[in-house]
């Protein structure tokens, strides 16, 4: 979105594909106010952010096909899309831009243990989208997998939305989120088991009880440690991986990096990958943030806008230097140092690559 | 994530894959996670791996101990569709 609004505004022509029924990816589902850095809207509610691009997005005539699915992106920027075109009516329709933005974010991660396929056990992201969008409350007794802040705030929320939270199962000796969260779940008695793993989940037509118990630090679990609590709906945090099958099937090259959440397509300080005329931003290139995302989307936007004609070089620079410098402000939060060296990594990778492909070709 | 995974669950669900017959997979010769999936079927479904990838992943890591790195197992490789689609949308009106 904010990639579109920034290639807009200097007059370019947007078409925005979203797969859901609302375009502005997570915003939507984050009725939190955002916590950190302060220039970055710190204490502004993700869904009020998302309703601003939205009107500004329409404010530019920026066209956008709602459930929408962009299918695959072949050679010469050739992009196919099942388009919704009407209550339960779907066309595919090739579509040929000049240049492409990838947004398409991130995947949850699951976690195995006997039981998981049962009903009742779903991603914590999903849970989230169901109560906080759906406005449908997926259980009333309910585990989180998981002590980072998506199981904090997720767990929080689920609990405003009406759920009992039976307990927080973090693997790691200590709670992995904001502080500040973890003590409005520990003030209400919800408690957060940590150095516990699940072993298990039982249940018939879906989850009725989930069994913990603590482990050793080679994950092996400790007998006689085992709980077993009553559950209804387990809800994993476990952290997210890059979508990246758009970007990978188009060509681009990607590199693999942990804290960027596993394998991500490289590009230069403009966000275009290593496929000229395809441009990645937020979660799809490195999980972060949606203050990130935004960033990395107005790089894009105002790349492309100054590659086909609509904006000075001058402008376009100046607009770019701001960007990264508040990139680089955000990125001295939590593990700052470590996505700032992945982020620069990618960047070299897309060096050496093209400077490699210069040769051959 | 780095649990061990008992054989008898459920690793990729779309195509009902154990973690067992991903050890088979890998104990025939596979050696990332295209050899496993052409051995096994998994991550050929209807996800394409979004869910079952970073499993695999970590079972080949588990499996061939110090001689995997994250390059040499690799990813699901994605192809089109990305998401389902239907016949009907895929061939038109006519279909």
């Amino acid at each position: 979105m904010s990639a579109a609004i920034e290639a807009a505004s200097a007059g370019v022509k947007v078409l925005v594909i979203d797969a859901n029924e609302k375009a502005g990816g997570q915003l939507f589902k984050q009725i939190h106010k955002f916590f950190g850095s302060s220039m970055h809207r710190a204490g502004v509610r993700g869904i009020d952010i998302g309703r601003e691009l939205l009107e500004k997005c329409e404010e530019l005539g920026v066209e956008i096909w709602l459930d929408s699915l962009a299918i695959g992106i072949y050679d010469n920027l050739r992009v196919a899309v099942d388009r919704k075109t009407g209550f339960n009516e779907h066309k595919m329709i090739l579509v040929e831009p000049k240049k492409i933005v990838i947004a398409t974010g991130a995947s949850e991660n699951a976690v195995r243990f006997p039981g998981w396929t049962l009903p009742g056990v779903m991603g914590a992201g999903a849970a989230q989208t169901m109560i906080n969008f759906h406005r449908v409350l997926p259980g009333k007794k309910v585990l989180t997998i998981g002590s980072g802040n998506v199981g904090l705030i997720v767990s929080y929320q689920l609990m405003q939305a009406g759920a009992e939270i039976e307990g927080i199962v973090e693997a790691l000796p200590k709670i992995n989120g904001y502080a500040v969260h973890a003590s409005k779940l520990t003030r209400e008695g919800i408690p957060i088991y940590t150095g516990y793993t699940v072993l298990e989940a039982h249940g018939k037509e879906r989850v009725s009880e989930a069994v913990i118990a603590k482990v050793n630090p080679d994950w092996s679990t400790i007998p006689g440690t085992e709980k077993t609590i009553e559950v209804d709906t387990i809800a994993i945090a476990a952290g997210l991986k890059p979508l990246t099958g758009l970007a990978h099937m188009a060509g681009c090259q990607l590199t693999f990096d942990r804290f960027l959440g596993g394998w991500a397509p490289i590009h230069n300080e403009h966000m275009e990958t290593t496929v000229p005329g395809i441009y990645i931003a937020g979660d799809s290139t490195g999980v972060e943030e949606a203050n990130t995302a935004i960033e990395e989307g107005k790089l894009a936007g105002t790349a492309i806008a100054a590659s086909l004609g609509y904006l000075d070089e001058k402008e376009a620079d100046a607009l770019q230097e701001a960007a990264w410098e508040r990139l680089k402000g955000l990125r001295e939060g939590a593990h700052g140092a470590e996505r700032t060296q992945a982020k620069e990594h990618q960047l070299h990778a897309y060096a050496e690559y093209m400077e490699r492909r210069g040769e051959v070709g | 994530m780095a649990e061990y995974i008992d054989d008898d669950v459920l690793v990729c669900r779309c195509e009902e894959i154990t973690a067992g017959e991903i050890r088979e997979a890998i104990r025939m010769g596979a050696t990332d996670v295209t050899g496993v999936k052409r051995r096994t079927r998994a991550g050929m479904g209807l996800c394409q791996g979004r869910t079952c990838e970073a499993l695999v992943q970590q079972i080949l890591r588990q499996e061939l101990k110090g001689e995997a790195t994250p390059e040499s197992i690799g990813f699901s490789t994605p192809r089109t569709p990305q998401r389902p689609v239907t016949f009907g949308t895929l061939g038109g009106d006519d279909l």
